[in-house]
This record gives structure tokens, C-alpha cells and sequence, in this order.
């Protein structure tokens, strides 16, 4: 871990901490707005393995019902912060509420959250029923109860009749399956879910995608989901929390994170998306001229009257580029490095010039440009984000 | 027709199991048949047999209670040990699973120490200990405990106390792979659905550990039974195993048929008993399984 922790203190921070925590009080306020208490609530959470510090000064507020990813790469502190939670894990400083009660010195069988893991963690010597039955015996429901209630968590996840089964005797969808109803059986107070689609095939995590927003919207439960796969938060989340080195990055719906991303991170992190480095040549109160380091120059939409001289980055999603005769605006001229075919889209690396690649994917109309040929992509004014010489969004 | 070898050719299969087979043949079913028939031999004086065929030493083995006698104990001795080697070795096996101890190949190579000394040594130490000279007897008599020593030596205790001696690294390293084998991510999930860590051990750790001790037990069980140096060396003459009343026919009286006759009855009742062992504990397995 040493060269990880260097990494961490010698990287300058693209988010100073107050950002981060501006963003997330913004959040905190919501439920308060709403004037319940926030389900589960971190307060300043450190978490440190010895030296290494996993998480820094992490809050957040979820409200009740909500369904909040945490999104980011491997090693960010997704998965700690979950555990924490549960009490897998435990804080160094701050302190974790849920439903209201500090939980920082409950145990973990007293926290009464639901837990799905990714490798499902279905007892392999229990079958169906006793799997799911597992937490009401503990919480010593009277035995009819238990039967109905397994029964209807059962037809929840759609493999009523599979009581007798052994985990072993099921496919990897169908555990995690049992493995949902089993955690949502006993009314918890939270759902955790940690990279619950990770093991699964293809087809399958589509189709678990739904069924788990599904469910978790009919139960009203509030979620917490783990992914490193941009796609699932995108698609299931209220709210989805980025995160990079232990820290937040951006705390936003989908729409917000993905069309206005707060840092660089976060638009490299989702989707991929298309940085131009380049300095303010001109600007005024609404649109800001920049020389970029490809050589052309773009006009682009401005939240304020930029400094000439000041270093920024264009940030455009690859979706947001027009190739070809489409492009009208900002036009910057290049070659085509190669080309994806996808049926209805394309996928286009563009060289620039400046030893700049661009990528392109725009709906098939006419002809496909290959590679070697000139083209030109151009993008609107408006469809882009300025980050400013720190990597942070310029509001 | 020349063609490559593949991988799985089962030529190859077969040429890379010939070595070990004819091993196996030459070896041991070989001369194991060979005991079979020499059962059946006939018993002039010590030393002497004839190849006239009789069933007099099998009459011998079935009608004496003598015989009887020291399989029952043979048997017990057995299972008192392996029983015993379960409820100990468990919990140094539970102890080096759980640890978070950064250095674990340490503790797991501890357990195999004793591997690099003989075995016959190991087994000799024990002399010095109980013996009436022994460090016990001469501690206590010095402490003026006991006004003489102890009868510790000799005794059937001294014989289980050396089976253990030899057996526990199994049954551990036995319990510690099934363990080993179970993932921790079942015991969160049973936490985290309000058991406490004692209540997860019964519902996840202890049953999901069964399969290794069950393997363990078979294993000192029939290392116990078929014992012989441990009984000859700690044990007097009524402490004898069954290994030993072998070696005092053959090597003793010099009646080869009738030790083979005892040598094949200790094989057929280990080997039934292994396998009916087996058999059953894959059955409760599965109905363990089943009825959860």
C-alpha cells in the first residue's frame, strides 16, 4: 500500500476539501427541506487501515426512499464506506447515524440493515427458505409469520416455489435473487448493496438492473448501491455520489453528474469524455473564446467573464460532437484514426492535430468515414463544460 | 496413421498413470493377495508352513475370544483418540483461521515441526516424561506431591497420550483447509442479519467445518487402529494393539499363516470401516443439505 498513500498525499487534489463538503452540505440540507430525518447520515467519516487512509472527511445525507450510488474506480472508498455502515468496517473519526441513532458503537447484528453482496454470500448448507427465513428468526418472528413472509419476498424476486432448493441448484441470477430477499425480508432500514450486478453476466445484469430499482421502489426502502460501472448508476440511481482517492468528487442526480460534471475526474470517470486543454483568448459575460493547445480556436458558452491568459479545459462528450457536414459550430479539422462500427452509431478518434485525439460517437448518417480520411467535428457552444487550471467546474 | 499427441489424449493418460499403477500392482495388491492365500496355508511349527490349503487359521481367528478381544480394543483406542484429537485439534485449527496475526505460514509451519524429528523419537520423549524416573514423577516427588512415583508409563493413557501426540497435526491441518474453505462473506451476511458472532459460528462456521473434521476423525481413527510402534513403545503387554499382536505372531511365534490371517482381518475391518465412513458422510452431507 506504501505507493498508494504517497500517491494520495503528493496528487494535488483536483476538489479542495471545501468544495467537496460544500456540495455535500447542499445535499444535507435536502431532507431537512423536506423536514424528516435523512435515513443514514456520515458526519466527517475518516477510515484509516494503519497509515492508509481509505477515506477523508466524508458526508453525506440520504434521504428516506432514495436510491444513492457510490460511484468510482477500484480503491476509492466506495465499498469501505458501505461496510462502515454496516459496522464491517469501523470509522476513525466522525460518526454515522441511521434513522437519526448513532450507530458508531452499535454492533452489527443490532444496526438492522440489509445486506447484498456481490459473491450473493447464500449460505451453501441452507436452502431457499432457511436462507431467506434467516433474519426473522433472529428477530424472533413467530413461525406463521416467518412462512408468509418468506413467501412473499419469494414472489417479490419472482422464483416463488424454489423453498427447498439448495443455493448450489440455482443460476447466478437466481441467487442473487435469494440474496435480495433475504435482505429485504425483515423490513431493514437500509438496503446496502455492494456491486451486487458485478458477478453476473451480461444479459442478466440488465435484466437485475430493473428488477432491483424495481423492488426497492415498491418496498420504499432506502438503497445504497456500489458500482464501478457507470452505466448501473446512471441508470438506477436518485442520486449518485462520485468518488475518487477516498474523497468525493460530485454529489448529483444522474443528469447533473453526467451533463455537468464538477471536476475532471468525474468527466473522464463517466463517459469518457473529451478534454481540450487551451487558454482564454478573449471572453465575455456569457461566452468565452479559447486557444487550444491542438492549435484551433473554439467559442464556447461561459458562466462568467473569464480572464484572458487563464488556463482551462473544454470538456465535450463525445456524443455532443457533430462529424462531418453536421458540424457548424466550432469546427476543428482532423483525420480519422479509427473508426467503431455499432449499427446505429459510430465511433470515431479523431486526430486534431497538436497530438490531440478527439472521440466522436454520433448516429450513422450517409457514409462512414475510414480511416486515414479528413474529416471535421464540431460541437455547440453551449455543449460543453469549462473546467478551470485546478480541474474544478468554472460556475 | 501417425498423428500428434493432443493433451488429453488418453494414451498419454494412461502412460502418466503407468508408473504409479505398477507401483501400486508390484506393491501392494500383490502382496496383500498374497497374504490372502497364505491365510489359507497350513502351520507345522514356528517357522514352518506347508501350501496345503485348510481354513484353520480363519477357524482359529473366528472361535477365539482371545482374537476378539483385541480388536474391540484395537477399535476403542481408536476412537477414543480420533475423538479426542477432534475436540482438541478444532480449536488450535479455529484459532489459526481466525487470527489476524500478519505471519499465519509461521503458525501453520509450527504444526509441521514435529514432522522433521522421527517419529520412533518422538514417541521415545515420551519415556522421559511419564517414566517413573520421568520428569512428572520426579517433579512431584521433589514437591513432595507423591511419596512414590506414579504408574504413568505403560498404561493405556500413555498409549492414547502418544496417539495424540502424533495424530493432532491431522486432525488441525484437517479442520484449518475446511475453514480455510469457507468464505468470510457468509459470516458478515450472517451478522449483519443479527447474529451474534457466537450465533454465526453455530449457523455458518461450525457446520460449514464438518466436512474437514469428519475427514480428520477417519484419519486418526484408522491411524490409531492400525498403530504399532506408539502401543509397543508406551504400552506394557495387556496394552498391545492389534499392529502388535501381528508383529508378536509373525515376528514371535513365527506363524506366518495365522499372522497373515490377522494381518488381513485389520485390513478388511479398517478398510470396511473407511468405507462405510465415507459413504455415510457423503449421504449426511446431502440430506444435511436438504433438510438444512
Amino acid at each position: 500500500m506504501p505507493d498508494k498513500l504517497t500517491d494520495q498525499t503528493s496528487k494535488p487534489r483536483p476538489s479542495p476539501a471545501g468544495a467537496s463538503q460544500a456540495v455535500a452540505g447542499s445535499a444535507a440540507a435536502r431532507p431537512g427541506a423536506e423536514g424528516g430525518t435523512p435515513a443514514v447520515e456520515f458526519r466527517d467519516i475518516d477510515i484509516a487501515y494503519g497509515k492508509f487512509v481509505a477515506v477523508r472527511d466524508f458526508s453525506l445525507a440520504i434521504r428516506r426512499g432514495s436510491f444513492v450510488t457510490l460511484l468510482g474506480p477500484s480503491g476509492c472508498g466506495k465499498t469501505t464506506i458501505l461496510r462502515s455502515i454496516a459496522g464491517l468496517v469501523d470509522i476513525s473519526g466522525g460518526q454515522i447515524s441511521i434513522g437519526g441513532r448513532r450507530v458508531d458503537d452499535v454492533p452489527i447484528y443490532k444496526r438492522n440493515i440489509g445486506l447484498v453482496f456481490q459473491s450473493y454470500a447464500l449460505f451453501p448448507h441452507k436452502n431457499v427458505f432457511d436462507n431467506v427465513a434467516f433474519g426473522l428468526k433472529y428477530r424472533n418472528v413467530p413461525k406463521a409469520d416467518i412462512q408468509r413472509k418468506v413467501r412473499q419476498a419469494l414472489e417479490m424476486v419472482r422464483l416463488p416455489g424454489s423453498e427447498k432448493k439448495l443455493p448450489s441448484q440455482l443460476s447466478g441470477g437466481q441467487q442473487q435473487r435469494i440474496a435480495l430477499a433475504r435482505a429485504i425480508v425483515f423490513e431493514p432500514e437500509v438496503l446496502l448493496l455492494d456491486e451486487p450486478l458485478s458477478a453476473l453476466d451480461a444479459n442478466m445484469r440488465e435484466e437485475m438492473r430493473v428488477e432491483i430499482k424495481k423492488i426497492q421502489k415498491e418496498t420504499g426502502i432506502t438503497a445504497i448501491f456500489v458500482t464501478h460501472d457507470q452505466e448501473e448508476a446512471l441508470s438506477m440511481s436518485d442520486r449518485i455520489v462520485v468518488m475518487n482517492a477516498g474523497a468525493v468528487e460530485q454529489i448529483g442526480t444522474p443528469e447533473e453528474v453526467y451533463e455537468t460534471p464538477a471536476t475532471a475526474f468525474v468527466a473522464d470517470f463517466l463517459g469518457k469524455a473529451n478534454m481540450l486543454a487551451g487558454t482564454v483568448s478573449a471572453a465575455d459575460q456569457q461566452t468565452a473564446t479559447v486557444s487550444l493547445a491542438a492549435g484551433q480556436t473554439v467559442t464556447v458558452a461561459s458562466p462568467r467573464a473569464l480572464a484572458p491568459g487563464a488556463a482551462v479545459t473544454v470538456v465535450v462528450r463525445p456524443q455532443k460532437l457533430a462529424v462531418g457536414p453536421a458540424a457548424t459550430s466550432n469546427r476543428l479539422a482532423g483525420r480519422v484514426v479509427s473508426t467503431s462500427y455499432l449499427g446505429s452509431s459510430a465511433i470515431y478518434e479523431v486526430d486534431i492535430g497538436g497530438r490531440t485525439t478527439i472521440r466522436a460517437n454520433t448516429p450513422i448518417s450517409g457514409k462512414i468515414a475510414r480511416e486515414g480520411e479528413a474529416i471535421d467535428v464540431g460541437f455547440g457552444p453551449a455543449d460543453c463544460v469549462l473546467l478551470d487550471e485546478n480541474g474544478s467546474r468554472i460556475a | 496413421m501417425t498423428r500428434g499427441w493432443t493433451l488429453y489424449d488418453p494414451r498419454l493418460a494412461w502412460i502418466l498413470v503407468a508408473p504409479v499403477l505398477l507401483l501400486l500392482i508390484f506393491f501392494l495388491l500383490l502382496p496383500i493377495a498374497v497374504m490372502a492365500v497364505y491365510t489359507f496355508f497350513t502351520f507345522v511349527t514356528a517357522g514352518v508352513e506347508t501350501s496345503a490349503l485348510t481354513l484353520a487359521n480363519w477357524h482359529e481367528f473366528l472361535t477365539d475370544a482371545y482374537y476378539h478381544g483385541f480388536l474391540i480394543k484395537t477399535l476403542r483406542v481408536g476412537a477414543v483418540t480420533a475423538l479426542i484429537c477432534g475436540v482438541l485439534g478444532y480449536f488450535p485449527a479455529y484459532f489459526i483461521w481466525a487470527t489476524t496475526f500478519k505471519h499465519k505460514w509461521l503458525l501453520l509451519l509450527l504444526l509441521i515441526v514435529p514432522f522433521w524429528i522421527s517419529f520412533t523419537i518422538r514417541t521415545f520423549s515420551w519415556i522421559h516424561i511419564l517414566g517413573e524416573q520421568g520428569l512428572i514423577n520426579v517433579t512431584l516427588l521433589k514437591l513432595g506431591l507423591i511419596d512414590q512415583p506414579m504408574q504413568m508409563l505403560y498404561t493405556e493413557g500413555a498409549v492414547i497420550m502418544g496417539l495424540l501426540h502424533f495424530l493432532l497435526p491431522y486432525m488441525i491441518l484437517n479442520v484449518y483447509v475446511s475453514l480455510e474453505g469457507i468464505d468470510r462473506t457468509l459470516i458478515a451476511a450472517a451478522r449483519s442479519m443479527g447474529c451474534t458472532s457466537a450465533q454465526a459460528f453455530r449457523e455458518v462456521t461450525l457446520p460449514l467445518s464438518l466436512p474437514g473434521l469428519a475427514a480428520g476423525l477417519l484419519l486418526c481413527f484408522v491411524l490409531a487402529a492400525g498403530s504399532y510402534v506408539t502401543p509397543q513403545l508406551l504400552g506394557s503387554g495387556r496394552d498391545a494393539l492389534f499392529g502388535n499382536l501381528i508383529y508378536d505372531t509373525i515376528m514371535g511365534q513365527l506363524n506366518w499363516p495365522m499372522g497373515a490371517t490377522l494381518s488381513i482381518v485389520l485390513f478388511v475391518v479398517l478398510g470396511c470401516f473407511a468405507a462405510l465412513y465415507t459413504r455415510y458422510m457423503g449421504m449426511s452431507q446431502i440430506v444435511k443439505g436438504l433438510g438444512g
